[in-house]
C-alpha cells in the first residue's frame, strides 16, 4: 500500500489531538504503519501514544544543538504504541518568535532525513487551529497531505472554522492534490448536529465521515495519557474509533471543496435554529436606545 | 551634439515610455519631466512611490536609509544589526564616512556588529540573544557610549519585542539602548528609514540625564546636520565654520558622537546639508527646543560663499564680517582652481542620478567649472526636494525619478553627457558604453567634496575621469582598422 499522508484540521478545542490520537491507535491496531507529526507548539499531539507530558520537540532540540542540521533522525522521533512512530514540531512560547516557521522547518528536516520512509502506510499531521500563516498551511502544501479532515462538531463556531479551512484548502487544492476527505464530527451534544454536520458536509461537497459520540471514557483514558484503544479496547468508544480508523482506510472520496458563502453558512444555521434570524432594525443601538 | 530643446527632450520620454506595458507607462510617465522655467510654480514630477517590478531600481531599503545613512556614522556607539547577517555585513563600511578614534576600542564606524540570525531564533525570537548580545558587547567593547537595535525585516515579522530588550539591557549596562523599527520592508526605499531613525533620535537621545559633552552652551553654537563625513566632507566643511567664528559643537553624523547629538538641542542654530535625511529632526528640534534651522550647500566655490552669508546672517555682525573674510581668503585660491580647470571641463555636459540632496547640490559646483548639468533625478526624494531642484536647473533639464535601468541607459544614448554622476551599480554600465563615470555616492574613493578645499578635489577628479586617455582608446582593433578603411575612402 502506497504512503498516504492525511492532515487533521478543526478550530481549536475541539479534540483534534485526541481524535488523531484514537484514530492512530485503531490503525495499529489493524496492523497499519503510522506516523505522526505533531506541529503545534504545545506539542501535544503525540502524549496519548507515548504515555508522556510532551515529546521533545524538533525545534528544541535544534536549539539546543544549534541547528537542524546538526540533528538525527533518531534524536526527534519516538516510538509509542502500536509502534506508532511520533514526531512534534514544536515552537516558541506563546507570544514570541514565529511558530509557523518551527512547522516549516521541522517538516522539511523529516523529508530530508527520510522520515517518510516506504514501510509507512499513514502520516497524519496534527495541526494548529486554523491555517492562520504560510508555516500552518505547510502540511497541505505540494508532496504533503493529500487529504484533509475536518474535525468540528454542531457548535457555531466550529462550524465557521470548518469553513474557513476549507476556504484554504481550494487555494492549495487548485496549485496542488490536496483534497478534502471529509468532516469528522467530535460530538459535542447539540440538536441534531448529526444531521447539521451532514448537511454542512454536503454543501462543501464531502461527507461527514463519522459521527464519533461523546463518552467519558474518552476522558478517563486521557487522564492515563492513553488512547481509549489502548485504555479500554473493549469500550463501545474504542469501537467508534475503529470505525472512523476502517471508514478512512476504504475513504475514496477526496473532494475541492465548495466553500459557503457567509449568508450561506448563517442561513444553514438558522435552518437547524442555531442562529437566530438577524433583527437588522437593533444593530448599532445602544440598550437605552432600544428601550 | 548640442543640448536637447524642450521638445526634442518630451519627445524622448515619450519614446522612452514606448516599450512599457500599458499600467507600467501610465505610471513612469509620472515620474518623468522636462523642467520648463517659463512656467511659474512648476509641477513636480510623482515621487516617493512603490517602484514597479521588474525595472531595476537603485533604492535601497528602510534598515538601509536607518543604519547606513542616519545611525551608522555616529562612531561612539555600537549599531547592532539585528537579524541575519547580511544586511550589517554587505553594507558594512561601504559609504566611507571618516571618524577620528581608534576602531574596535572607542571607534566602531567600519564594524559590523549582528545577531547572526539562524533558523532556531526566527522560531523562537531573537529577544534572549539580542540582550545576551549586548551583555557581550558591553564586556568587549566597555568604552562604547551606547548601542542601538537596528531592525532587519524578520524582527518586524515575528515580533521581537526589541522595546522591551533595550529598556532592559539599558538599565543593566548604564547606557542608552535604542529600538530602531527600520525594518526593511517598511516603506517605498531608504527614504522611511531616514524618518524612522530621526524619529529614535527624538524619542530615545534628547533631553537624557546626565546627556550631552558637558560644553556650556555659546551664543554662537551650531550644530551640522546631514552631513555623513564621506571622504571627510564635515571636516572640510567646519573649518569654514569655525574660521567664521562660529562654534560646531556637533556633526550629525559622520564622525559625530552621541554627546554631540544631546548636545544639539542647546545650539543656537541648526544648520541642514542633507534636507531629506535629517529635516525631520530640524523640525523637531523648532517646534520643541526653539532652534531655527538653515539649508545650505558647501558644493563649489558660488554656492559655498552664498551658504556662508545665509548662515551668517543668522548672527551678528561680527560674524557678518568673518564671513566675507572667509569667502575673500578662499577666493583666490578657487579663481586658481577654475583657472586651471574649467578650460578643460568648460561646456561638459553631466548627467546626475543619486539620493539625498546631491542631484541638486552639486549642480553649482559643475557650473562653476563652466560645466552643465543636463538630467538629474533622486532616487527616494520626495516632492519638496524636486520643488528645490526645479530652482536649480536650467531650462529643458531631463528630470527623472526613482529612474529605470532601461531609461538611465537610453536617455544617455540619447543626450550623449560627457560624464555621468551615479552610483557603482551604474558605474561599470556606462564606463563600458564609453561615458566618463564618477561615483557620486562615496566620491569614488575620493573626497572630501564639500567646501574649499573639497572643491579643489573635486576639480581634479572631474578634470581627471572626463579628460582620462583611456577613453580614446574604446574602440576595439577590428571597429578600429573598419574606421581607418572609411577614412581611406573618405
Amino acid at each position: 500500500m502506497a504512503l498516504r499522508q492525511a492532515a487533521i484540521y478543526g478550530k481549536g478545542g475541539i479534540g483534534k489531538s485526541t481524535t488523531t490520537q484514537n484514530l492512530v491507535a485503531a490503525l495499529a491496531e489493524m496492523g497499519k504503519k503510522v506516523m505522526i507529526v505533531g506541529c503545534d507548539p504545545k506539542a501535544d499531539s503525540t502524549r496519548l501514544i507515548l504515555h508522556s507530558k510532551a515529546q521533545t520537540t524538533v525545534m528544541h532540540l535544534a536549539a539546543e544543538a544549534g541547528s537542524v542540521e546538526d540533528l538525527e533522525l533518531e534524536d526527534v522521533m519516538a516510538v509509542g504504541y502500536g509502534n506508532v512512530k511520533c514526531v512534534e514540531s514544536g515552537g516558541p512560547e506563546p507570544g514570541v518568535g514565529c511558530a509557523g516557521r518551527g512547522v516549516i522547518t521541522a517538516i522539511n528536516f523529516l523529508e530530508e532525513e527520510g522520515a517518510y520512509d516506504e514501510d509507512l502506510d499513514f502520516v497524519f499531521y496534527d495541526v494548529l487551529g486554523d491555517v492562520v500563516c504560510g508555516g500552518f498551511a505547510m502540511p497541505i502544501r505540494e508532496n504533503k497531505a493529500q487529504e484533509i479532515y475536518i474535525v468540528c462538531s454542531g457548535e457555531m463556531m466550529a462550524m465557521f472554522a470548518a469553513n474557513n479551512i476549507a476556504k484554504g484548502i481550494v487555494k492549495y487544492a487548485t496549485s496542488g492534490s490536496v483534497r478534502l476527505a471529509g468532516l469528522i464530527c467530535n460530538s459535542r451534544n447539540t440538536d441534531r448536529e448529526d444531521e447539521l454536520i451532514e448537511a454542512l458536509a454536503a454543501r462543501l461537497g464531502t461527507q461527514m465521515i463519522h459521527f464519533v459520540p461523546r463518552d467519558n471514557v474518552v476522558q478517563h483514558a486521557e487522564i492515563r495519557r492513553m488512547t481509549v484503544i489502548e485504555y479500554d479496547p473493549k469500550a463501545k468508544q474504542a469501537d467508534e474509533y475503529r470505525a472512523l480508523a476502517r471508514k478512512i482506510v476504504e475513504n475514496k472520496m477526496f473532494i475541492v471543496p465548495t466553500p459557503l458563502e457567509m449568508d450561506d453558512l448563517e442561513e444553514l444555521l438558522m435552518e437547524f435554529g442555531i442562529l437566530e434570524e438577524e433583527d437588522e432594525s437593533i444593530v448599532g443601538k445602544k440598550a437605552g436606545e432600544v428601550a | 551634439m548640442s543640448n536637447l530643446t524642450k521638445d526634442e527632450a518630451q519627445a524622448l520620454i515619450q519614446e522612452v515610455l514606448e516599450v512599457y506595458p500599458e499600467k507600467a507607462k501610465k505610471d513612469r510617465a509620472k515620474h518623468l519631466a522636462v523642467n520648463d522655467t517659463s512656467v511659474e510654480n512648476q509641477k513636480c514630477v510623482t515621487s516617493n512611490r512603490k517602484s514597479l517590478p521588474g525595472v531595476m531600481t537603485i533604492r535601497g531599503c528602510a534598515y538601509a536609509g536607518s543604519k547606513g545613512v542616519v545611525w551608522g556614522p555616529i562612531k561612539d556607539m555600537i549599531h547592532i544589526s539585528h537579524g541575519p547577517v547580511g544586511c550589517g555585513q554587505y553594507s558594512r563600511a561601504g559609504r566611507r564616512n571618516y571618524y577620528v578614534g581608534t576602531t574596535g576600542v572607542n571607534s566602531f564606524g567600519t564594524m559590523n556588529f549582528t545577531s547572526d540570525f539562524q533558523e532556531k531564533d526566527i522560531v523562537f525570537g531573537g529577544d534572549k540573544k539580542l540582550s545576551r548580545l549586548i551583555t557581550e558587547i558591553e564586556q568587549l567593547f566597555p568604552l562604547n557610549r551606547g548601542i542601538s537595535v537596528q531592525s532587519e525585516c524578520p524582527i518586524g515579522l515575528i515580533g521581537d519585542d526589541i522595546e522591551a530588550v533595550s529598556k532592559a539591557s539599558s538599565k543593566e549596562i548604564g547606557k542608552p539602548v535604542i529600538p530602531v523599527r527600520c525594518e526593511g520592508f517598511r516603506g517605498v526605499s531608504q527614504s522611511l528609514g531616514h524618518h524612522i531613525a530621526n524619529d529614535a533620535i527624538r524619542d530615545h537621545v534628547f533631553d537624557r540625564e546626565g546627556g550631552g559633552n558637558g560644553v556650556e552652551p555659546g551664543k554662537y553654537d551650531v550644530a551640522i546636520l546631514g552631513d555623513y563625513n564621506i571622504g571627510g566632507d564635515a571636516w572640510s566643511s567646519r573649518i569654514l565654520l569655525e574660521e567664521m567664528g562660529l562654534r560646531v559643537v556637533a556633526q550629525w553624523s559622520g564622525d559625530g558622537t552621541l554627546a554631540e547629538m544631546e548636545q544639539t538641542p542647546k545650539v543656537k542654530l541648526n544648520l541642514l546639508h542633507c534636507y531629506r535625511s535629517m529635516n525631520y529632526i530640524s523640525r523637531h528640534m523648532e517646534e520643541k527646543y526653539g532652534i531655527p534651522w538653515v539649508e545650505y550647500n558647501f558644493f563649489g566655490p558660488t554656492k559655498v560663499a552664498e551658504s556662508l552669508r545665509k548662515i551668517a546672517s543668522y548672527f551678528d555682525d561680527s560674524i557678518k564680517a568673518k564671513a566675507e573674510e572667509v569667502i575673500a581668503k578662499y577666493q583666490p585660491l578657487m579663481q586658481a582652481v577654475i583657472d586651471k580647470y574649467k578650460p578643460r571641463l568648460q561646456g561638459k555636459k553631466v548627467m546626475l542620478y543619486v539620493g539625498g540632496l546631491r542631484p541638486r547640490h552639486v549642480i553649482g559646483a559643475y557650473e562653476d567649472l563652466g560645466m552643465e548639468v543636463v538630467g538629474t533625478g533622486y532616487e527616494f526624494a520626495h516632492k519638496d526636494d524636486y520643488e528645490r531642484t526645479n530652482h536649480d536647473v536650467k531650462d529643458a533639464t531631463l528630470i527623472y525619478d526613482d529612474v529605470t535601468g532601461f531609461e538611465f541607459e537610453e536617455f544617455v544614448k540619447r543626450v550623449k553627457p560627457d560624464l555621468i554622476g551615479s552610483g557603482v551599480k551604474e558605474k561599470y554600465i556606462f564606463q563600458k558604453m564609453g561615458v566618463p563615470f564618477r561615483q557620486m555616492h562615496s566620491w569614488d574613493y575620493s573626497g572630501p567634496y564639500h567646501g574649499y578645499d573639497g572643491f579643489a578635489i573635486f576639480a581634479k577628479d572631474m578634470d581627471m575621469t572626463l579628460n582620462n586617455p583611456c577613453w580614446k582608446q574604446m574602440t576595439p582593433p577590428w571597429k578600429a582598422s573598419a574606421e581607418a578603411d572609411q577614412k581611406a575612402v573618405a
